[in-house]
């Protein structure tokens, strides 16, 4: 798995206050960042902006390679089972091989409960499982470890691991330490306008 | 790529999805109004079958107004855009399915509600035929509209009541040219109404897509 996202001279605008400026990243195959920053820095507009669903005010953005995306809406249909929510992505990203993304994070379970009765820790699994099938090299975490207890944790951190040793890229945005190896972390406050 | 996302939006639109009513509840308004109508001017027969095209009409217009808030709002809410952005699915193609999806599940169940609604109000067959041909032409329009609509005020406040309002002056000249054909009993005027219906579809994946992609901006 090949994969390189950068980012140079980033500046971000929320309303009319610049969160941050002059950001530049150069990550290639196996990184693993983790950005901090406290409340309103602008962490999840940094990942957004990565991702290429927000403009930024500044500076542009890069990368070879598929984004995968994990952020606080799980994006599964309320409504529906887990197992037929999460179908509709294996479908969309034409997943090879969907069990071993359930097993990896304990979903087996679950499969008939619709999505809404799922705590938030097991919400954030199953967008975790989502984001397994998707088979994209480059991740962008946004709070992948809140809600989740210590071996939910544990196991995303060795999710996260693998990933990178894999070749893939991973940012993550979370007030949490994760156990991964080869972790470089990157204060946003440093970059505040 | 397109048919699971088909799929899910019929599976939500047309059984409802959880998100309650789904096509029952624009069908079953409908055919409210059409029992409602006689019992509020009377049972004369002649004014019924006179007036009871146009009513119908009316009656499509405003159950075409019900699913508008489901259309797009909760898929902004769930991040739903986001995730098919970053596989590379564009909201003016997700727009272009669910406009699809949308009139399938509206369009052709007010036609076929046509038939019982037509004998409550004594329609005759000539009538009920231009009101067939003439909601055929004006639906998909209809379908654009709503859909337009409720990707432009996703991001409002009181985005649910404002859609029912924008809808009714932005759907007046199929209206005109929909009912206008039961008047004159002209099959010609259909034309204007589809050719109107025609341009709305062209643009409205694009304008809706615009919408939602200005909104995840904010």
């Amino acid at each position: 798995m090949q994969a390189r996202l950068t980012a140079t001279d980033l500046a971000c605008m929320r309303g009319d206050r610049l969160l941050f400026r002059g950001l530049s990243l150069a990550l290639g195959s196996g990184d693993v960042l983790h950005v901090t920053g406290e409340n309103g820095t602008g962490k999840t507009s940094l990942l957004r902006i990565l991702a290429g669903l927000l403009s930024p005010y500044a500076g542009e953005v890069s990368h070879d390679g598929a984004i995968g995306m994990l952020d606080e809406r799980p994006a599964l249909d309320p409504d529906q089972p887990l197992g037929i929510a999460l179908r509709f992505w294996q479908q969309v990203d034409g997943c090879s091989d969907p069990e071993a993304a359930l097993a990896a994070m304990e979903l087996d379970a679950l499969l008939d409960v619709p999505v809404r009765y799922l705590s938030t820790g097991q919400r954030k699994r199953a967008a975790m499982a989502r984001l397994l099938c998707q088979n994209a090299p480059i991740w962008l975490l946004d709070e992948p470890l809140s809600g989740l207890d210590d071996r939910s944790q544990a196991r995303i951190g060795e999710t996260v691991s693998a990933h990178a040793a894999a070749g893939g890229i991973v940012v993550l945005a979370s007030h949490q330490p994760i156990a991964v190896e080869r972790l470089s972390v990157f204060a946003l406050a440093e970059y505040v306008a | 790529m397109i048919w699971p996302l088909l799929k899910r939006d019929l599976r939500m639109l047309l059984l409802g999805g959880g998100r309650g009513g789904g096509a029952m509840l624009p069908l079953l308004f409908f055919l409210a109004v059409a029992m409602l109508y006689p019992f509020a001017v009377g049972p004369d027969a002649p004014l019924l079958a006179k007036t009871g095209g146009g009513v119908l009409w009316i009656a499509a217009l405003l159950a075409a107004i019900l699913p508008l808030d489901r259309l797009v709002l909760p898929d902004i809410e769930l991040g739903l855009f986001d995730q098919l952005k970053l596989r590379g699915i564009t909201e003016e193609s997700v727009m272009a399915v669910r406009l699809f999806a949308h009139w399938l599940s509206f369009g052709p169940l007010l036609m076929l509600a046509c038939f019982p609604a037509a004998a409550l109000l004594n329609l005759d067959g000539e009538t009920l035929q231009l009101l067939l041909l003439g909601l055929l032409a004006g639906t998909p329009g209809l379908a654009a509209i709503g859909l337009m609509i409720a990707a432009l005020t996703a991001g409002l406040r009181a985005g649910a009541a404002l859609s029912g309002l924008l809808l009714i002056p932005l759907a007046l000249p199929i209206l005109i040219f929909g009912a206008g054909a039961l008047e004159r009993s002209d099959p010609a005027t259909l034309g204007f109404s589809a050719a109107i219906s025609l341009l709305l579809v062209a643009i409205t994946p694009f304008a809706a897509g615009a919408a939602i992609r200005a909104g995840s901006q904010g």
